[in-house]
């Protein structure tokens, strides 16, 4: 089933950070070379994580929901930094 | 800026940080109450059920201004295959009858009420400020270092309320990191629809609401569970699963599309039909159970709610577990400082003691190896829920062919799938998982 995410994270409210990502990739080359699963372009419920065809994982977390999922599956390579957003920034819900 | 002392911090504004924080003010002590939200509950995700009897043991009276949407009179249980479903419904009208055991809320609204309660209580609370590190002396926690107010704030004992991703506990060194087969990443949106809309496709009355849980094949083997919740003018429709679970799919499937699917179930889609959506959320529910609970206090420090993984995954309860273990939490420095006794770990193992004693711990304790069952058994989310349908479906088609025939099949069925000593041991397990 294909379904656009972005059309789910468009009624979300965010107030982003700009430039200071609170999750980064550690080293990149690890989920070009290392990781096999390269899970979290799949597992992330926002989709914050691409897989780019030339095996590279892009990250952009402007949708974050910040659950967490992306460290916790990326237990082999730990190449996920994983911070939580500066106080009042990143994802803001109205009902949760 | 002078150093200003505590008699406690507490980290987070959810149901454990503010049961915590709610009675320790109450008792008269200093506390600072830390929430990185821009105001209580905008970091927070739930299903949401509240189980009134923690927060009545907190707050008697909550039910007079606290925002509850509806008393629940309806639990139903769907076992689902791909075109059907087959369910046990449980209503009574005894629950129609105050004072009601349970509610749906709304948790960005429901923490909201909960912490003015707790600033009334007379709590120091500081929003939009998120904590970096706990500040050690030696083994001890002598407070917390923050992203601003430029810094540093002691006090006598630090209580994490900072749920399931406690990156401060971590960082401390108290525990390691979460284990993806330890906990479900649930997704769930909330749909708006008129109230006398929810009232006719759900049988229920103004102010009263159905909760289905339901498993099988909409979470295609993974171990997991949907939800769909009836609130005031609103549903909230939602999926979990392992996390272990969504890493290893072979299918490669998202969480977004689980629930599209879960949507889309000719069972449910009738249920949440025109409903307009307005949040989509995720959030990972620590589900380990009694097994995963970490060291839960130490020299200066207490973990208290999600962050100690206190969730009875069996019973989808959490937020009663974690106003408990705020509350208790909470009591154990209170009698301490009474007795005028230091907040060391040997103080605050009473802690421990009293969650043993209580259901928080009895009930970990009940269901301690059924997670390990489930992850071995996959059968039960997909193999039992499939039969179950298949048996309903051969025996109330009416199509000439005679009963006994029917049950033949029916068993065959289940022989054939599982073979009667996989039934036998199946059946077993579970006894011994839940006994």
């Amino acid at each position: 089933m294909n379904v656009n995410v972005e059309e789910k994270l468009f009624q979300n409210r965010y107030k982003v950070d700009h430039g200071r990502p609170h999750i980064q990739i550690k080293n990149p080359a690890v989920c070009s070379n290392d990781c096999q699963s390269q899970a979290c372009t799949f597992v992330c419920p926002a989709s914050c994580y691409k897989a780019e065809g030339n095996r590279t994982v892009t990250l952009i977390t402007d949708g974050c929901l910040e659950c967490g999922s992306c460290r916790v599956i990326c237990t082999e390579h730990a190449n996920v930094a994983w911070e939580y957003p500066r106080g009042g920034y990143g994802i803001l819900f109205k009902f949760g | 800026m002078a150093k200003e002392h505590f008699d406690a911090i507490v980290v987070g504004a959810g149901p454990s940080g503010n049961a915590a924080t709610y009675t320790l003010a109450k008792a008269g002590l200093k506390v600072l109450q830390i929430e990185r939200g821009e105001y209580p509950g905008s970091k927070n995700v739930q299903g949401a059920i509240l189980y009134a009897n923690a927060l009545e043991k907190i707050i008697p009276d909550f039910r007079d201004d606290a925002p509850l949407e509806r008393h629940i009179i309806e639990q139903r249980m769907w076992m689902l295959d791909d075109t059907s479903f087959v369910g046990t419904h449980y209503r009574s009208d005894d629950y129609n009858k105050p004072p009601y055991n349970r509610y749906t809320i709304i948790r960005a609204q429901f923490d909201k009420w909960f912490s003015s309660k707790v600033r009334e209580a007379g709590a120091l609370l500081i929003c939009e400020t998120t904590v970096e590190e706990l500040l050690m002396d030696g083994q001890r926690c002598i407070g917390v270092r923050c992203d601003r107010m430029g810094g540093e704030v002691y006090a006598d004992v630090v209580v994490l309320a900072d749920g399931v991703n406690s990156t401060l506990a971590r960082k401390a060194g108290f525990h390691g990191e979460i284990e993806a087969r330890n906990v479900a990443l649930a997704v769930k949106e909330i749909l708006f629809m008129p109230e006398e809309v929810i009232q006719a496709r759900f049988n229920i009355g103004e102010d009263s609401g159905v909760v289905i849980e339901m498993m099988g094949s909409v979470t295609e083997g993974m171990v997991g569970t949907g939800f769909l919740y009836t609130n005031k003018d609103s549903l909230t429709i939602g999926v979990g699963c392992m996390l272990s679970d969504f890493k290893a799919n072979p299918k490669r499937t998202t969480p977004y599309a689980l629930l599209e699917k879960l949507k889309a179930h000719p069972s449910i889609a009738p249920l949440i039909e025109g409903g307009e959506m307005k949040e989509y959320a995720a959030h990972l529910i620590p589900e380990g159970g009694f097994h995963a609970v970490p060291q839960i206090y130490g020299e200066g420090w207490m973990i208290v709610g999600d962050s100690g993984g206190f969730v009875n995954a069996a019973h989808r309860e959490g937020s009663n577990l974690a106003m408990t273990t705020g509350r208790l939490a909470a009591e154990t420095v209170i009698a301490a400082k009474a007795a005028g006794q230091p907040l060391t770990a040997k103080t605050l193992a009473a802690y421990k003691a009293a969650l043993d004693q209580s259901f928080v711990m009895k009930d970990l304790k009940k269901y301690r190896d059924l997670p390990e069952v489930l992850h071995t058994s996959p059968q039960f989310f997909t193999t039992y829920p499939a039969l179950l349908n298949r048996a309903a479906q051969t025996l109330f088609t009416v199509d000439g062919v005679d009963k006994k025939t029917k049950e033949r099949e029916i068993l065959g069925s289940f022989k054939s799938a599982r073979r009667l000593g996989g039934l036998m041991s199946d059946a077993f397990k579970i006894w011994r998982a839940v006994r």
